[in-house]
């Protein structure tokens, strides 16, 4: 008999859960690890890991929120780091992007700076800018904005109080703006119109 | 009246609607009469924006797709 071949209910069931989220998943890891190939090594970690803990699950009716904690706790697994990691430099609190685009004026003959610098920023820099990030801030700030989880689902993906997830997003934003301008400045695209790629 | 410190510390708390009903009222109170804020306000949803931006590069490539559903397969014949 073929009974050992054949897929278990729980295995089909994890199969149907997961399937759909793969497109997610694997979005998710780019943005958390900045390239393909650790993207992919994440999701594949991170699947093996949902596929052992699924047997456990007591509520299987929001998988992307448990995909999304298993890839995340594998993520901080890889970086070894936490969610209560070392704290952020102090200086990313004084930081104001808008203020510094006034005051360096990078763009003379621009009537819209802000956007002209925002322009500057393609996806894939972006997901640059994301890596400068430290983890906890990067996940969350991923987690909210780009794939929009509300404070109170990161806080239970992070197992974690809402304020203090609200605190991750302030500090990241703040590490957010400095990591836009310290890119275009590290890359020289703030040269002039002319030079602009 | 709030300082433009505190005011643009807000910001993105009142862009998700994470703000009690007095720090609103104080921020908005600031908003009506500070053109700056109102800027770095509209600055913070430009931001946003582009966060949210879908991105090609986190697509799913098709021989990746192949292999990770390969994988979901597999998981169930391991002992």
């Amino acid at each position: 008999m073929a009974v050992t071949e054949a897929p278990s209910a729980a295995q089909t069931d994890f199969e149907q859960s997961v399937r759909p989220h793969l497109d997610y998943l694997y979005g998710l890891a780019v943005r958390l690890c900045g390239n393909p190939t650790a993207a992919e090594d994440l999701v594949q970690d991170a699947l093996v890991r949902a596929f052992r803990a699924f047997g456990g699950l007591r509520n299987r009716q929001h998988p992307r929120l448990w995909l999304t904690r298993v890839l995340t706790s594998a993520f901080y697994d890889r970086v070894r780091a936490g969610p209560d990691g070392p704290p952020a430099r102090s200086l990313d609190e004084e930081f104001d992007l808008f203020d510094t685009i006034v005051q360096e004026d990078p763009f003379p003959y621009s009537d819209r700076v802000h956007l002209d610098f925002l322009d500057l920023f393609d996806d894939a820099r972006v997901i640059e800018v994301f890596q400068g990030l430290i983890p906890r801030h990067r996940v969350a700030l991923i987690l909210a904005y780009v794939y929009r989880f509300t404070a109170a689902e990161i806080a239970e993906i992070a197992g974690r109080p809402v304020g203090t997830v609200l605190a991750w997003l302030h500090r990241g934003r703040k590490q957010m703006e400095r990591g836009l301008w310290e890119y275009a400045v590290s890359h020289r695209l703030l040269t002039g119109g002319t030079n602009r790629p | 009246m709030i300082s433009c410190k505190d005011a643009v510390a807000r910001l993105w708390m009142y862009l998700d609607r994470h703000l009690g009903r007095v720090q609103e009222q104080e921020l908005e109170e600031h908003l009506g009469v500070c053109r700056h804020c109102c800027g770095e306000l509209e600055f913070a949803r430009q931001i946003r924006a582009l966060l949210s931006r879908s991105s090609s590069s986190a697509a799913l490539p098709p021989h990746t797709r192949t292999r990770l559903e390969e994988l979901l397969k597999g998981l169930g014949e391991k002992p």
